[in-house]
């Protein structure tokens, strides 16, 4: 059975939405052509999981109008901790409303833009209609991603100019404490040529419930010789239909790097691919996940090679407990004429009770004779040769576990560089698995 | 004084019986070795004493001062004072092995009461400088890339970071060259006193030059065949085990052959 979809916002909503926001003509035609073009598109089809009578379309309101923090102090203490006290690139959102930013002055001075989606959208219309939506994720995919363009209300702009490595850490954090609120966040971040940049970003539910959707999107360029580490833990409360979709496009010699915590209580979609476009790109690409409860959950990361001499690595690890299941799709895909590519990839997933599911599913499509590429995977219950190992220096059944848990989900958590999101995502992880 | 008491042990993996009646009594400041060729049995005694989880006591006793060591599980063991430096330990990736050790020091002790890093790092450096390992050993991940001697020489640093009362060291010498021998014997020889006992199992006399056993046992045929001093193992390492077999009417020494 099909559900017929009824959208709950109409062309006049949307175009009221994005006139009471200043947006450019354009902008706002994109947003109706999406809507339109949402009711009759069809859902993404992620492999193995079936999603046609989840609910991505229904939400109480499309914004919810939340306050600002005039200071760090303000903020709900679970997000202060993530925090760290010399962070000074950072952008806080509340709910929908941008609530926080500050960017270091000097970085300022040499063209770096950080700023809510809808200034940019305003403000820095050229790089924003250039990358916006165009290569790396396209509104007419599919409904979640046109629907996504249509009802846009949040996110953040950040732009590195030529040839500037910015050494601190930039960080973007989502507070969610409205049962009633949507995320349609859009995360762009454009890496001119020869720049480096590290990105963490925070999605953080302070309330256990949520009666909305989360549709977001992330899209990542790095130009030329570019470099762009993308850290994220997503931590948001059961209730959501959550469609995450992260994508980096790499030119020549660029590198982009995603360590992905994702630790989310709600059912999740989760598309993350990078596009090697460039010669000798880089794409490496690291995501563990908690499931627990009756969470349904799939996570398809992709690498697709353009470029010659491109590598890409995918590492993800899973674990799942209660009755959560999860479906683990690591896609390496080589075009024709992308020479001496490398594709590799390794999936595996820990069981921690019997009512739980995981499946790991790795696929290599290659249309190239000269390339490397290799793939494992592994689905099972902790190893009992490594309990007897730990428990016969004395440690307990129970913390033997836990230690190999940890270490099994260590590969994000240790390259998080803000110390206090690696404290969080430790402590989520510790509070999902016991 | 403590004592470890194995009483007629029969074993059992998979349905194939391994031992068939071994008795052994060590005592806290002796130094106990076994010998014996290869499918006698000597690993499975190790196994057993400490439970792994593939091998079935069906019969006998192992007591420590007293206590049924057999109704206990592996970590209860080793919070009773055993220790078994493993053949063939795991690899547990994302685990420090500075991490590991304090959680298993820490596993001793009463909650509030945990070694304090600063001691506990003091220490280690000690430790890892006497069995001349790099201190960067600290930092990489349980056993993880570990050469084989580099895994030997961490079954060692546990044990003498751990100080258990008996310590069961399963092949300890096999893999090492001459220099890390004498690195790992100085090791266990630093433990030796009145509140250790040690049962170490080979098949060769070397590693019995730097550490002299007080007790010298074979094993053929899941049994304990023959004891001695440290005489006999020079016995053994100079006319090697045919005199004993001849002795006793033994054909075939491996497990499942019959006298």
């Amino acid at each position: 059975m099909t559900v017929e979809t009824k959208l709950t916002m109409t062309e006049q909503d949307v175009r009221s939405f994005s006139a009471s926001h200043s947006e450019p003509e354009e902008f706002t035609n994109l947003r109706v052509q999406a809507l339109a073009a949402a009711e009759a598109l069809p859902l993404p089809k992620p492999d193995k999981t079936k999603i046609i009578n989840w609910n991505f379309t229904d939400f109480p309101v499309h914004t919810v109008e939340s306050s600002t923090y005039a200071s760090l102090d303000e903020l709900p203490e679970q997000v202060k901790s993530i925090v760290d006290t010399d962070q000074k690139n950072l952008y806080i959102q509340h709910n929908n409303t941008p609530a926080y930013i500050s960017l270091d002055k000097n970085l300022q001075q040499q063209g770096v833009i950080l700023t809510d989606i809808q200034t940019a959208i305003r403000e820095h219309g050229d790089l924003v209609a250039k990358y916006f939506m165009t290569e790396a994720v396209k509104a007419e995919e599919h409904k979640l991603t046109a629907l996504h363009a249509a009802l846009l209300n949040g996110g953040m702009f950040l732009y590195v100019p030529k040839n500037l490595a910015i050494k601190n850490p930039v960080q973007a954090i989502f507070v969610h404490d409205n049962e009633e609120a949507s995320l349609f966040n859009h995360a762009l971040i454009v890496a001119d040529k020869g720049s480096e940049v590290t990105y963490v970003e925070n999605y953080i539910s302070t309330v256990p419930k949520a009666k909305g959707q989360a549709n977001i999107v992330s899209e990542v360029f790095a130009e030329d010789n570019a470099s762009v580490t993308y850290g994220a833990v997503d931590v948001l409360a059961e209730g959501f239909t959550t469609y995450v979709n992260r994508r980096g496009v790499a030119q020549r010699d660029a590198r982009i790097e995603w360590a992905l915590g994702m630790m989310n209580d709600s059912d999740t979609i989760s598309d993350n691919t990078t596009f090697l476009i460039g010669d000798n790109s880089v794409g490496d690409t690291k995501t563990v996940v908690v499931g627990r409860g009756t969470q349904k959950q799939n996570f398809t990361t992709q690498v697709i090679h353009w470029g010659k001499n491109s590598d890409g690595q995918i590492l993800k690890h899973g674990v799942m407990k209660d009755s959560a299941s999860a479906i683990f799709n690591g896609i390496g895909k080589i075009e024709h004429g992308a020479t001496k590519a490398n594709a590799e990839q390794e999936s595996r997933v820990l069981m921690l009770s019997p009512k739980a599911r995981g499946d790991a599913n790795p696929i290599l499509l290659i249309d190239e004779d000269d390339v490397t590429a290799g793939h494992a995977a592994s689905v099972g219950r902790v190893d009992p040769l490594q309990l007897y190992y730990l428990m016969s220096r004395g440690i307990t059944k129970q913390e033997a576990e836990r230690l190999v848990i940890h270490g099994f989900l260590a590969p994000v958590v240790n390259v998080l560089p803000i110390e206090g999101v690696k404290k969080q995502l430790t402590e989520v992880i510790e509070r999902k698995v016991r | 004084m403590s004592t470890l008491v194995i009483k007629d042990l029969h074993v059992e993996i998979e349905g194939k019986q391994i031992l068939k009646g071994v008795n052994i009594t060590i005592n806290t400041s002796e130094i106990h070795a076994i010998m014996g060729p290869n499918g006698t049995g000597k690993s499975t005694l190790a196994s057993a004493i400490m439970g792994h989880p593939k091998y079935e006591v069906t019969q006998g006793t192992i007591e420590l001062d007293g206590e049924d060591v057999l109704a206990m599980e592996v970590d209860e063991r080793a919070r009773a004072g055993l220790f078994l430096a493993m053949q063939y330990p795991s690899e547990i990736s994302g685990v420090t092995n500075a991490d590991f050790m304090r959680s298993a020091m820490n596993a001793r002790r009463e909650e509030g009461n945990e070694v304090s890093l600063m001691k506990f790092i003091r220490e280690l450096d000690s430790k890892m400088e006497t069995l001349a390992m790099d201190q960067d050993m600290a930092q990489r991940y349980l056993n993880e890339g570990f050469s084989g001697g580099e895994k030997k020489r961490n079954e060692i640093l546990q044990m003498m970071m751990i100080k258990p009362t008996f310590a069961v060291l399963d092949e300890i010498d096999s893999g090492l060259d001459i220099d890390a021998l004498k690195v790992v014997s100085d090791g266990i020889n630093q433990m030796k006193g009145e509140n250790f006992g040690c049962l170490i199992i080979t098949h060769y006399q070397r590693l019995l030059n730097y550490i002299t056993p007080d007790h010298v046992h074979v094993m053929m045929q899941g049994r304990v065949v023959k004891s001695g001093g440290p005489e006999l193992a020079h016995k053994l390492e100079a006319e090697g085990y045919d005199w004993i077999k001849a002795e006793l009417g033994i054909e075939d020494e491996t497990v499942g052959q019959e006298a």
